[in-house]
């Protein structure tokens, strides 16, 4: 079964696919270049304290995201 | 001439490659967008001369931060003969994006796959012939860190140059393919040509992170650190200090005065209590120097600064700023110039603003000897490292407090994505690189400010003529006089007063500016001060040195950065309030507790 879900609402060591990306165009670009693509697997390995920003692994990239701006990133889980 | 053209995401290694083909220093670190302006070296190449061409890294040819300006403006207003595409081979899955589009604008260019020896590490296996060809630009695998392919690669440069025909300006306006044939290409590509073992990875970075990015035990571990580096500097570099401090010493006793005994009493005043005084007593503290960049090379090349980013992140938005105005503050440890310009990567002009106007409170290196030279002279040598630290920390305090107040003034609001990439290891060949970036570094500043500097103190001491040397009658004197209504409240003297104006050009003057007014070098400078003041002063003195204003060049850099006078003038104000505060308040009320 596969569920949509925000990337926010993952929690450490679950994996899903991106889906979408609702987002400016700006940071569209960005977040493709850094990996973030239509169906692209990702992991997140863990959030930072205080509600700070999570750490993301995208194939053989970790990026840090914070928590409001991966609410507009859709996964598929 | 011909122009080659490194182009590549950020931290793909395009820096490392061009100190390897030319020579040259330029700034390489573990984090992405330490290059955020041109950088160009000449070298022979094919039999003859071209000019290399360093750019900061780019993600897309959209980019609209101001790095991302640099390198659009720069392929629209000069030719290129070839482009060198450096991308990082364990992450070409997304990194060939830039060299698809690089392909649509025609450009002639090859394609260097570098960190070959990670990828070999990691079991990734690269066809690098097929895959060029597939893309239309040959390619090849290359370790520009460590040298391996760099052979086959200079040849394929120097065959690819000779063949190339400089290609017009660009004109960027055209809306690039992020089309789904272009994605649909580098799936097909990578799938050719590319294999990746399922669990592709660092394992050891992975290891390393469980603990530094611990949820509990990073921050204090953040805090350990650095107070472990801040002790080593002093531990190593005070007795080295000394020991340089000495030998110039014996240099001047032993050769240098009794050459110039001949002269006037006033010239041979001037040249060995004014100029070489005070010269040699900044230069003793090379050796600090040296010691503590080194240090910051293995952490900038390490790979935690974008780790203390993300611990950081959190606390940092509550003050309107963000984890890489956090990483930019330890940057600026080192120097707050290029610490400023590295905040181009952002892209909100609001948080641009904020985290420039705290960067100048980050207590640098030159900050550093002149509080390496009170600490030593007024505590006692098991104190002094936890002074020095106390400092750092007035560092994060100051910025706080900056932060809180101003951040209204400019709001942000901004998305970011950071990369975290593996831990890394500086080469020797990159740390001695450094240092003597460093020593360089410091030598132009001695020959451009300190020694000019120092004469200047000179003339103000011993102006008019005849009097006492740097007493009430002399011009520093009356200068030292006119300021103490608003000094003296923070336990400033006159002769640290004027010690004080100099260091508006730049911290390293207010140790040679101290020299000649004491007429002292060396550990008897040390002592005669320790006379003179007690450590509440001191302190006080080391407070207002750290916060009133930073050098000279960094606000020289803050201006061109932030193109507005007003700005300017408040980032000046401000800290001189927030210093003569605070420096007042620590005084006034360590004396009202008897100390
Ligand atoms: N293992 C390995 N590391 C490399 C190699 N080339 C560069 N590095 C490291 O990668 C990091 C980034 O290198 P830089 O040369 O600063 O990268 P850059 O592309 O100039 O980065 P920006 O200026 O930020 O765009 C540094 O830590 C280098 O030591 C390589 O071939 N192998
Ligand atoms: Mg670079």
């Amino acid at each position: 079964m596969t569920t949509l879900y925000s990337l926010s609402a993952l929690s450490p060591g679950q994996s899903a696919t991106v889906q979408a990306l609702h987002v400016d165009s700006g940071f569209q670009f960005r977040l493709n270049a850094l990996g973030f693509r239509i169906g692209k697997p990702l992991e997140l390995i863990r959030i930072a304290p205080f509600n700070g920003p999570l750490h993301i692994k995208l194939g053989n990239t970790e990026v840090m995201l914070r928590r409001q701006d991966a609410a507009n990133i859709e996964v598929l889980m | 001439m011909k122009r080659i053209a490194l182009i590549g995401m950020p931290n793909a290694g395009k820096s490392t490659l061009f100190n390897r083909m030319s020579g040259a220093s330029a700034k390489v670190a573990n984090w992405p967008g330490v290059t955020v302006d041109l950088l160009s070296a000449k070298l022979l190449i094919a039999g003859q001369m071209a000019e290399l061409v360093d750019l900061p890294g780019i993600y897309d040819l959209h980019g609209f931060s101001d790095d991302e300006q640099v390198v659009r403006h720069f392929l629209c207003n000069n030719s290129i003969d070839l482009v060198l595409i450096v991308a990082n081979a364990t992450q070409v899955d997304r990194q060939l994006t830039l060299a698809l589009q690089l392909k649509s604008l025609g450009l002639p260019a090859v394609l260097l796959l570098n960190m070959a020896d990670e990828a070999k590490q990691q079991g990734i296996t690269i066809n690098a012939q097929q895959l060029g060809e597939e893309l239309g630009y040959p390619a090849t695998l290359l370790s520009a860190k460590y040298g391996q392919g760099y052979a086959e690669t200079y040849k394929l440069i120097e065959s690819e140059l000779q063949k190339s025909e400089a290609m017009p300006t660009l004109s960027l306006e055209n809306d690039f393919a992020v089309d789904q044939a272009v994605e649909d290409k580098l799936e097909q590509i990578i799938r050719h040509s590319v294999d990746v073992p399922v669990q592709a990875g660092h394992s050891t970075t992975e290891k390393i992170d469980k603990v530094m990015l611990h949820p509990w035990l990073g921050l204090p571990l953040f805090f350990g650190i650095m107070f472990l580096m801040f002790q080593a500097v002093y531990t190593l570099g005070a007795p080295l200090q000394d020991s340089v401090a000495w030998l110039l010493e014996g240099f001047r006793d032993i050769a240098l005065a009794p050459l110039l005994s001949g002269l006037p009493t006033l010239l041979n005043s001037f040249l060995l209590e004014g100029v070489f005084d005070g010269v040699a007593t900044v230069a003793s503290f090379v050796p600090v120097i040296i010691l503590f960049f080194l240090f910051m090379a293995i952490i900038e090349d390490s790979g935690y600064l974008s780790r203390a980013a993300f611990l950081m992140d959190a606390l940092m938005t509550k003050m309107g700023l963000d984890g890489r105005s956090f990483v930019m503050l330890l940057m600026g440890f080192g120097c707050n110039v290029p610490a400023l310009m590295g905040t181009r990567t952002m892209r909100s002009r609001g948080l641009r603003l904020l985290t420039m106007m705290v960067i100048p409170f980050s207590l640098c290196s030159a900050r550093l000897q002149v509080f390496v030279f009170m600490t030593t002279a007024l505590f006692a040598p098991s104190q002094a490292p936890l002074v020095l630290f106390s400092l750092y920390m007035m560092t994060f305090a100051t910025v706080i407090i900056t932060a809180l107040l101003f951040k209204g003034q400019f709001n942000s609001q901004e998305p970011f994505a950071l990369e975290l990439p593996p831990y890394r290891f500086p080469t020797t060949r990159q740390m001695l690189l450094r240092g003597w970036h460093e020593i360089r570094h410091f030598l132009r500043r001695a020959t451009k400010f300190i020694t000019l500097g120092v004469v200047l103190v000179w003339i103000l001491t011993h102006m008019p003529f005849g009097v006492e040397p740097a007493s009430a009658a002399s011009w520093s004197g009356w200068i030292g006089e006119f300021m103490s209504p608003i000094l003296s409240p923070a336990g400033i003297n006159p002769e640290l007063t004027v010690a004080l104006i100099f260091g508006f050009v730049a911290k390293e003057i207010v140790i040679g500016a101290l020299a000649v007014i004491y007429g002292l070098e060396g550990s008897s400078l040390m002592q005669g001060i320790a006379q003179q003041i007690d450590w509440v002063q001191a302190y006080s003195f080391m407070l207002f040195t750290l916060i009133y204003t930073p050098c000279l060049a960094t606000v020289a850099t803050l201006r061109a950065e932030a193109k507005s006078a007003w700005y300017t003038a408040l980032s000046l104000a401000w800290p001189m309030t927030l210093a003569w505060t605070i420096s007042t308040g620590f005084y006034q009320t360590a004396r009202y507790l008897g100390y």
